[in-house]
């Protein structure tokens, strides 16, 4: 057990790509937890999804050896925590674990609002906060306006900021300096009954369910029965250790260490995250206050593409549940597309990431739905819907009123983009709040419906800032709007999966957009094929598709046929991949793509 | 596979031998035949004798027969010396019987050098040449990377009809930059020149070709579909006209003069195809057929002929279903289209009568019902590969 004062406990606070993994790295690194050998790049991301997409996606810790200049021997426990909106809660609960947080901003890129939200959750949590400015080695880096920069727009003194680069391993010894020198010892009693908090908590296919947990008071042993407070359950401490990030036993862990135990508990949902962890014969007094539950935001129908993969997807989707009790899903049936799954989740990135590792992982083509928020349906009895389905939209006769959710979002920009930003706002329905500048980037606060926000409006604000701006948002509540279901008609038969539920001032616009666009993701047939955008009765928007003029082999000999044959079945293969609407076959990337909007 | 593999066929189609020649002047930027140029000189009297080795290996396979047809492809086999055709001409007739009527092609280009050699090869029993003239514009020759001119090739066209029976005319539309006007006034030309048979192909960017590699990054435009498909009706248009109506996709040929050499392909008959990279299709004793094809690089093909007497390297057993989609592929390519009751027969299946109906109601496919026979029709055959693929389901 590590003496309390020489313990430091910190997390990362970075936007994505500003170096918070490879700055991970060169740490455990440069500690000696890993030898050049066993390192890879991003070690903390275990996933291969997190590596390819050079983002994180779950918390994972790793406790670091350090003997500072002063001969001390400390002890470091890093906190990676995920970058993205979609998890802030994972940043949130991991930010409360440990006492301080390493602010690292690129010296060229500055701060963007995902910086901006998450070390404001930060300063929330009372933390000590070491800024560091990463890729100083660059020729664009400008360390002094950046640093002047997280001054203005933060309000951090970032005088004593700490210039490395996480890539050539510049500074690195002197960001250990600094963690050791500027962020506080935790406190805790050694004597007091256990008190832990959880995590996080997931499943390894050798372990069982892992505990990831930090100790406030007492200590956590091996063989010790544990209780957990929110759901009243005891448990046999069966392994109690620590990440290296390889694992290390240490048999117990006492006040301010972070580390995790197993103990025969059977799924992840069992653990709840925030809750307490105490000794069932000699609890603590107090419970720790807890986190508010993640809830899914964004719902979307996810179908096999093969209607015989539906036991698999539902095994996959049954396993990913397993690590991530923010996902939900249950079975939904479609008249378009047959069995599936309705599912919800925390944000579009999130919903991707399901997607993929779904298809990945378990070998299932999916088609996914367009992607809805949960609207609330006021019914002119008195009763209240939940609708998270534009298929279960009930008739419009018997509605009162719906309301939407609205969420204020924070946008950086740089100014010479600023315009575009307005324009993308001002067309997704938003109410600017808020115009300020930081030197030559502006700093804008919208109010926008969620519904015009979940499904590419990161993609747009991208695209039309070419890659500059960045984007982060919390709900605010819900508000009445004028809100119809639309239908699209593909050869006169209404697609239940392509029906989405829109405002009524964007319905012509979107309407036609979808219309567009399925124009191009049909192929020709060997007729022509309306396609058709309707709220009610009424047609708004239309587009046809020609007939195929040609589709003809010009050479057909003799040393061709094998050849010719062989296209034939992979040709059939193909269409499997697409999904027969009466005479029309649509390919299942159609139900996604035809509702991303090439405004202007 | 059994030795004296017989033809057990209830619909025989005849059998046909195929050669090929692997080697030209240059690789022309279109083309994705087993072609190659090679800077030394070629042994060809080596290849020759190695194909008369192969032909008696293909005896043993396909046992006696009555050869109706046999082909000169390649590459360029208007390369090969007289000498070297007369030496394959002869083996053929010492191993098989011959019909008296037999059609003997070769595929010539049209350059003076090689007309050179078209006495010679009528003399070794060549009688039809089918001669690719390709375009009638000289820029366009150059862009498809032919060695002869216009001029070159209608007077190489008008000596190969005076010394052989019968002549195909060659050319390739739909070409870059190509427009409807413009075609009709070349194929209006050559209808004039051409001698009772054409063969009209719309260019088709082939992978791994130049042209695929120019079209990728745009530097290639060629007709879209809808520009294709108007230059494909003209085709029609222009040929019913002057009476050499299409009997299969790209061929056209007045009465009589089609090439049944490459009617035995569409009518799913056998052959065997000698020289590198060439396939087969023989019937085996038990009703199956089997596709056999030889490696493609002609070095290595000659070794493998001269250790083992063959240069087949994948024999594949065709399954029924396979026959039955490759019949299809195949027969509807001819306006004579195919006959539901041998399909039946040879293969144990039917037809989709619901599907065919459907198409026929839609004007893509005619059905005659009592002869109980499909063919697509003009509209049908424009889209052909959707409805194989509609029919083969």
């Amino acid at each position: 057990m590590t003496k309390i004062s020489n313990i430091r406990n910190f997390s990362i606070v970075a936007h994505i790509d500003h170096g918070k993994s490879t700055l991970a790295d060169r740490l455990i690194q440069i500690t000696g937890g890993l030898s050049a050998r066993e390192m890879k790049q991003q070690v903390l991301d275990s996933m291969e999804l997190e590596r390819e997409r050079g983002i994180t996606i779950k918390a994972q810790t790793v406790r670091l050896d350090y003997t500072h200049t002063d001969g001390e021997k400390y002890v470091l426990n890093l906190i990676d925590t995920p970058g993205h909106v979609d998890f802030a809660y994972e940043v949130n609960r991991s930010l409360a674990a440990v006492e301080g947080s390493l602010l690292v901003v690129d010296a060229s890129q500055g701060v963007e609002a995902q910086t901006l939200a998450n070390v404001y959750q930060a300063i929330d949590n009372d933390h000590d906060i070491v800024s560091i400015l990463n890729k100083v080695d660059l020729p664009a880096a400008e360390p002094d306006r950046i640093r002047q920069q997280i001054e203005d727009v933060i309000g951090l003194d970032a005088s004593e900021a700490v210039e490395i680069s996480a890539k050539t391993g510049l500074g690195i010894e002197d960001v250990l300096v600094a963690i050791v020198e500027k962020l506080p010892p935790p406190e805790g009693d050694v004597d007091a009954p256990l008190k832990a908090m959880l995590v996080d908590s997931w499943y390894d296919q050798y372990l069982g369910v892992v505990v990831l947990v930090r100790i406030i008071d007492g200590e956590l042993k091996k063989g010790q029965k544990i209780k957990l407070i929110a759901t009243n359950a005891t448990y046999l401490v069966d392994q109690v250790g620590v990440f290296r990030p390889t694992i290390e036993y240490t048999g117990k862990l006492g006040p301010g260490e972070i580390g995790f135990f197993t103990g025969a508990i059977k799924q992840v949902a069992d653990t709840r995250v925030g809750d307490t962890v105490t000794d069932d014969k000699r609890p603590c007094e107090q419970a720790l206050p807890g986190f508010k539950p993640a809830q899914p935001v964004v719902f979307a129908g996810f179908f096999p593409v093969d209607a015989a993969q539906f036991e698999d997807l539902r095994e996959g989707m049954a396993r990913l549940r397993l690590n991530d009790a923010s996902f939900e899903f249950e079975m939904e049936t479609s008249a378009a597309l047959g069995f599936g799954f309705r599912c919800g989740f925390l944000g579009l990135l999130h919903l991707e990431i399901i997607r993929e590792r779904i298809e990945r992982e378990f070998n299932v083509d999916l088609i996914t739905t367009a992607p809805s928020v949960i609207y609330e349906v006021y019914m002119s009895n008195g009763d209240k819907i939940e609708l998270h389905n534009p298929a279960d939209m009930p008739d419009v006769v018997k509605i009162d009123h719906m309301e939407e959710p609205w969420i204020s979002a924070t946008i950086l920009v740089p100014d010479e983009y600023l315009g575009s930003v307005l324009k993308l706002c001002e067309d997704r329905r938003g109410r600017q709040k808020e115009l300020t500048y930081a030197g030559s980037r502006a700093m804008l606060v919208y109010e926008l419906p969620l519904n015009e926000v979940v499904f590419d409006f990161y993609d747009r604000l991208k695209s039309v800032t070419r890659g500059y701006a960045s984007f982060d948002y919390h709900m605010i509540g819900y508000e009445q709007g004028d809100l119809v279901k639309m239908s699209i008609l593909v050869n006169a038969e209404p697609v239940d999966a392509l029906s989405i539920i829109v405002h009524r001032g964007r319905a012509e616009q979107r309407g036609r957009g979808m219309c567009e666009k399925l124009k191009d993701l049909i192929p020709r047939h060997l007729f022509k094929i309306p396609v058709q955008a309707a709220i009610g009765g009424k047609i708004i928007a239309r587009e046809t598709i020609a007939a195929m003029r040609k589709d003809v082999t010009a050479k057909c000999y003799g040393g061709d046929i094998s050849r010719k044959r062989k296209l034939l079945d992979k040709q059939k293969e193909g269409k499997k991949k697409m999904r027969q609407f009466g005479q029309v076959n649509i390919p299942q990337d159609a139900f996604i793509s035809a509702l991303k909007m090439d405004e202007n | 596979m059994a030795e004296g593999t017989k033809n057990y066929s209830p619909y025989d189609v005849g059998f046909g031998i195929y050669v090929h020649w692997p080697f030209c002047l240059a690789k022309c930027p279109y083309c994705d035949f087993n072609s190659h140029v090679r800077h030394q000189r070629v042994d060809t009297d080596a290849f020759a004798t190695g194909l008369v080795r192969e032909l008696q290996h293909f005896h043993q396979l396909a046992g006696d027969r009555t050869v109706t047809s046999v082909f000169f492809g390649g590459g360029t086999p208007s390369l090969m010396p007289p000498r070297c055709v007369e030496q394959v001409i002869a083996a053929i007739y010492d191993l098989w019987d011959v019909a008296g009527d037999v059609e003997i092609t070769l595929e010539a280009n049209p350059t003076s050098v090689e007309a050179r050699n078209f006495a010679g090869y009528r003399a070794a029993g060549v009688n039809r040449v089918s001669v690719g003239v390709q375009a009638l514009d000289d820029d366009d020759l150059k862009k498809l990377g032919r060695q002869h001119s216009v001029d070159e090739a209608l007077k190489a066209f008008k000596l190969a009809g005076r010394i052989f029976e019968r002549t195909s005319f060659d050319l390739i539309y739909a070409r870059p930059g190509q427009t409807v006007a413009a075609w009709r006034t070349e194929l209006e030309r050559a209808l004039a020149e051409q001698q009772g048979h054409m063969s009209l192909y719309q260019l088709t960017i082939e992978p791994d070709t130049a042209f695929e590699r120019l079209h990728q990054t745009g530097k290639l435009v060629v007709p879209d579909d809808d520009l294709a498909a108007a230059l494909f009706d003209v085709t029609q248009e222009l040929t019913d006209k002057a009476g050499l109506p299409a009997y299969e996709i790209s061929n056209h040929a007045a009465c009589d003069q089609q090439s049944r050499h490459n009617l035995l392909y569409w009518r799913y008959g056998e052959y065997a195809g000698v020289g590198a990279g060439a396939h087969s299709r023989l019937l085996t004793e038990n009703g199956g057929r089997v596709a056999l094809s030889a490696e493609k690089h002609p070095e290595r093909w000659l070794a493998d002929v001269e250790a083992t007497g063959s240069g087949v390297i994948e024999t594949e057993n065709l399954s029924m279903a396979d026959q039955a989609r490759e019949f299809l592929l195949m027969g509807l390519r001819l306006h004579e289209g195919i006959s539901l009751e041998r399909y039946e027969q040879l293969f144990g299946r039917k037809v989709s009568q619901q599907q065919v109906e459907a198409l026929n109601k839609q004007g893509f496919i005619d059905f005659d019902k009592t002869r109980q026979n499909i063919a697509a029709t003009k509209t049908g055959m424009r889209v052909l590969n959707s409805l194989i693929a509609l029919l083969a389901d």
